[in-house]
C-alpha cells in the first residue's frame, strides 16, 4: 500500500514506489555525525550503517543523545557536522527526498488534542498524500483495538490509547523506515502485543528503535548502537556482539 | 573580510580627518540659513547620521539574505553589527533631531515632520531585534530568525516612509527642508563631506566591533585548546560569536 | 494545495469546536467600545476619531488571535507533524493567513454593527468601510502569521509577538486610518482621498505576503 506520489515528489521526479538507493543500498548511513546545542555537544562522532530491512537498537542513559539522533534521522534536526544519508537522501540538503517515506514515533504523539481520533489520523494521512484514507485508518484502528473510539476526542484518551493511536499515525503511509523512540511507553504487555504487527520485527521494514529495555531490544535487533552519557559511541556493530551485561554498564557509566 | 581593505588604524585616521574637515566646513564655510540662522547647522550632523543609520539597516538586510542563503555565520555577525551600529546612530539621529526641533521651533518633538516620525517607527522596530535574540535560546535558530527579522524590517523601511509621507501630504508644510530642496552650492558641499565623514565613522566602528568579536572568539578558542578546563570567555547570549566554535 | 486545504480545515474545525479565539475577540471589541465611550466622554464619533477607535480596537482584538495562532502547533507537535510530511511548508503559512483572515471577518461582522449602533449617526459609509477592513485584515493576517511563528519558538512569546508586531503594523494602520476617515466623515462618506490609501493598503498586503512566503521555510528549519 504505497501512496501515490505527492505534488512535491512528482516535481522532484521522485516515485515513492521506487526510491533511489544510497551508495551501498543501505537505509541509513552516518559518518562522524555530530550535533551541538549551543556550545554543548550532544552527539559526537557517531557512525553507523543500517541495511534495508534490518533493525538497529539504540541504547544509552538519559541525555545520551538517543532522541536527538532519532530526530536527525527523521530530518527534523540537522547535523552540526558529519554526513548523514537516510533512504538514499543526503541530509539536510536532500531531506525532501526522504520525507513521506519515514515513520517517526517520538515522545510527542503528534496528534491534535481537539480532534477526534479519526480526524487526527485523517489530517496526517492527507498531509502524506493519501487522498481517501478512510479505509486505511479503519484498518489500522482495528489492529490496535481503537476502532470503537474513532469519534472520541484525542484529549479524552488515556496515555496508552494515545500511544497506540500514535503508532497508527506513524505507519499510515506504509513507510519503509520506522524510527521509534521508546515505542513501548505507556503500553502494558497487551498493548505492546497489539502494536507489534505494525512496528515490530514482523512489520518487515527497516527500523531504528530507541529503548531502555536493553535485553528485549538486543534480542529483536540485528545491529546495536550504545551511547555514553556524553554522546560518544560506546559500541557500534552487530547486536549479538553486545552482551546485556556490557549494555548495562553503559547505563551505569562504567564502559 | 576583504584583504584589500585598509587597516583599522588608517580608517580611523581618515575618519577623524574627514569628520574634522566637515565640522570645520560647517562652522566656517557654509552660510547661515535664511530662516533658522546658526541653529540650522545641526543639519550637517543630524541628516548624515540618520542616513547612515538607515544605510546600516539596509546593509543588515543584505547580510541577512547572504546568511540565509549560505548558512555562513560570518554574515550573521555582520548583520548583527550593522543593526547595532544602526541603533546607535539612530539614537544619535533622534537626539540631534530633537535638539534641532527644540532650538528652531521650541518643541522637543514635532509630529509634522514625516521623516522624523518614520525614523522613530523604524527605530522602534529595530529596537525589538535585541529582545528577539534574547528570547530564542538555540544559537542557530536565533541567528536564522534574526536574519528573517532583518530582511522583513528592511522591506518595511521604504513602506513605512511612504505611508508616513502620504499621511502628512500637502496639508502640513515640510518643517525641515532637506537636501532635496535644492541646497546652495556651499551647503551641498559641506553636507556631502559630512555624509562621507559619517559613513566612514560608521564603517570604522563596524570594523572595530567585528575585529573585537573575532579576537574574543580566537581568544576563547585558544584557551580551550590550551587548557580544556579553563572556563571559556563568557560569550554573550545574544551576540553571535564571530563564526566558529 | 491539498496540504493547504487540510491545514486550513483543521484550524477552522478546531476553532469551531473549542471557540478559543472568536468569542474572546468579539467580547474584547465590544468592551473596548464601551471603555472608549467613557474614556473619550463621547457618544457620537465621526471622521478620524471614529476611524481611530474602530481600528485600534480591531488591532488589539487581532492580537488576541495572533497570539494563539500557533499555540497548538507548538504544544501538540504540529510543527513536527508538518515538517515530517512531504509538503511545501508555505502551505502552513497560507493556511494560517487565511484562517486569521476568516477570524477577523467574523469579528468585524459582529463588531462593526455594534460600533455603528454605539457611535455612528449614519451608516452610509459602512459597506465601503467593510471593504477597507478586508484589506486591513489581509495585512494583519500576513504580518501576524510571520511574527506569531517567530514568537511560537521563543520564550516570553506573549510579550515578544506584540512587541515586534506593532511597529510592523504602523504603516498598515496609517493607511487604514487614512482610508477610513473620509468614509466615516460627519456629513456622509466622501471618496476623495480613499484611492491612494487603498493603494497603500494593497501594497502593504502584497509586500508582507511575499516576504512571509519567502522567509517562511527558514522559520521552521531546525
Amino acid at each position: 500500500m504505497v501512496p501515490a506520489p505527492t505534488a512535491v515528489q512528482r516535481e522532484a521526479g521522485e516515485d515513492p514506489a521506487n526510491p533511489p538507493a544510497g551508495e551501498t543500498g543501505a537505509a541509513v548511513e552516518a559518518r562522524a555525525l555530530r550535533r551541538d546545542f549551543g556550545d554543548e555537544p550532544v552527539l559526537q562522532d557517531v557512525s553507523l550503517t543500517l541495511e534495508a530491512g534490518a533493525t538497529l537498537v539504540v541504547l544509552g542513559p538519559n541525555g545520551a543523545g538517543k532522541s536527538t539522533l532519532l530526530r536527525m534521522l527523521a530530518t527534523l534536526l540537522r547535523p552540526t557536522a558529519g554526513e548523514l544519508r537516510v533512504l538514499g537522501a543526503e541530509l539536510p540538503r536532500r531531506a525532501w527526498r526522504a520525507r513521506g517515506r519515514i515513520g517517526y514515533l517520538g515522545h510527542d504523539p503528534l496528534l491534535y488534542r481537539d480532534l477526534t481520533l479519526v480526524e487526527a489520523l485523517g489530517f496526517h494521512a492527507r498531509l502524506h498524500g493519501l487522498e481517501e484514507p478512510g479505509a486505511r485508518i479503519t484498518e489500522l484502528l482495528e489492529v490496535v483495538g481503537l476502532e470503537r473510539r474513532r469519534d472520541q476526542l484525542v484529549r479524552t484518551l488515556s496515555a496508552g490509547q494515545v500511544q497506540r493511536a500514535a503508532v497508527c499515525r506513524c505507519v499510515l503511509h506504509a513507510p519503509p523506515l520506522l524510527l521509534l523512540d521508546e515505542p513501548g511507553a505507556h503500553l502494558d504487555p497487551a498493548g505492546i502485543e497489539t502494536v507489534e504487527p505494525l512496528i515490530g520485527r514482523a512489520a518487515g521494514v527497516t527500523r531504528v528503535v530507541v529503548t531502555h529495555d536493553f535485553e528485549g531490544g538486543l534480542a529483536t535487533a540485528d545491529r546495536a548502537l550504545a551511547l555514553r552519557a556524553d554522546g560518544t559511541v560506546a559500541y557500534q556493530g552487530e547486536a549479538a556482539g553486545l552482551s546485556p551485561g556490557d549494555a548495562r554498564s553503559v547505563y551505569t557509566g562504567r564502559s | 573580510m576583504n584583504l584589500r581593505m585598509p587597516s583599522l588604524k588608517t580608517m580611523a585616521l581618515t575618519t577623524v580627518v574627514v569628520l574634522g574637515g566637515a565640522f570645520a566646513l560647517a562652522f566656517f564655510y557654509a552660510p547661515n540659513d535664511a530662516d533658522q540662522g546658526f541653529v540650522q547647522k545641526i543639519f550637517y550632523l543630524h541628516v548624515p547620521i540618520a542616513i547612515c543609520a538607515l544605510g546600516g539597516f539596509i546593509l543588515a538586510a543584505i547580510y541577512a539574505i547572504a546568511h540565509l542563503r549560505t548558512g555562513n555565520p560570518i554574515h550573521d555577525v555582520r548583520s548583527y553589527v550593522s543593526i547595532h551600529m544602526g541603533i546607535i546612530f539612530g539614537t544619535a539621529a533622534l537626539l540631534t533631531g530633537a535638539i534641532w526641533a527644540r532650538a528652531a521651533w521650541g518643541k522637543w518633538w514635532v509630529w509634522e515632520e514625516p521623516t522624523l516620525v518614520s525614523f522613530l517607527i523604524v527605530y522602534l522596530l529595530y529596537a525589538t531585534y535585541y529582545p528577539l535574540r534574547y528570547a530564542i535560546e538555540d544559537r542557530e535558530r536565533q541567528a536564522r530568525y534574526a536574519s528573517v527579522f532583518a530582511i522583513t524590517a528592511g522591506a518595511f523601511v521604504p513602506l513605512n516612509f511612504m505611508a508616513v509621507r502620504l499621511a502628512e501630504s500637502l496639508v502640513h508644510p515640510r518643517v525641515f527642508a532637506t537636501s532635496e530642496g535644492g541646497l546652495p552650492g556651499e551647503m551641498l558641499f559641506t553636507f556631502l563631506v559630512a555624509l562621507a565623514g559619517m559613513a566612514l565613522l560608521f564603517a570604522t566602528l563596524m570594523r572595530f566591533e567585528l575585529a573585537a568579536k573575532a579576537t574574543r572568539g580566537q581568544l576563547s578558542r585558544m584557551r580551550r585548546a590550551l587548557d580544556s578546563e579553563a572556563p571559556a570567555v563568557p560569550a554573550s547570549r545574544i551576540a553571535p560569536s564571530g563564526g566558529g566554535s | 494545495m491539498a496540504a493547504f486545504r487540510t491545514i486550513l480545515a483543521k484550524d477552522l474545525r478546531v476553532e469551531l469546536r473549542t471557540l478559543q479565539s472568536l468569542p474572546a475577540m468579539a467580547l474584547f471589541a465590544v468592551t473596548t467600545f464601551v471603555v472608549f465611550r467613557f474614556g473619550l466622554d463621547r457618544t457620537s464619533l465621526e471622521g478620524s476619531l471614529a476611524a481611530g477607535v474602530l481600528l485600534v480596537t480591531v488591532l488589539f482584538a487581532a492580537l488576541l488571535a495572533i497570539n494563539r495562532l500557533f499555540v497548538a502547533e507548538r504544544d501538540e507537535g504540529g510543527f513536527d507533524a508538518m515538517r515530517l510530511a512531504p509538503i511545501d511548508l508555505s502551505a502552513l503559512f497560507a493556511a494560517k493567513v487565511v484562517a486569521l483572515f476568516v477570524y477577523l471577518l467574523v469579528l468585524e461582522a459582529i463588531a462593526l454593527p455594534v460600533f455603528a449602533a454605539f457611535f455612528l449617526d449614519d451608516a452610509a459609509g459602512l459597506l465601503p468601510l467593510a471593504g477597507v477592513l478586508a484589506l486591513v485584515n489581509l495585512g494583519l493576517a500576513a504580518t501576524g502569521a510571520v511574527v506569531s511563528t517567530v514568537g511560537a519558538h521563543s520564550r516570553a512569546r506573549d510579550l515578544l509577538t506584540p512587541l515586534i508586531l506593532l511597529p510592523l503594523l504602523v504603516p498598515l494602520m496609517i493607511a487604514a486610518g487614512g482610508a477610513a476617515e473620509p468614509l466615516l466623515a460627519a456629513g456622509g462618506p466622501s471618496y476623495d482621498e480613499v484611492g491612494k490609501w487603498v493603494g497603500t493598503l494593497a501594497l502593504y498586503d502584497l509586500v508582507f505576503l511575499l516576504v512571509g512566503y519567502a522567509v517562511y521555510d527558514f522559520l521552521l528549519e531546525d
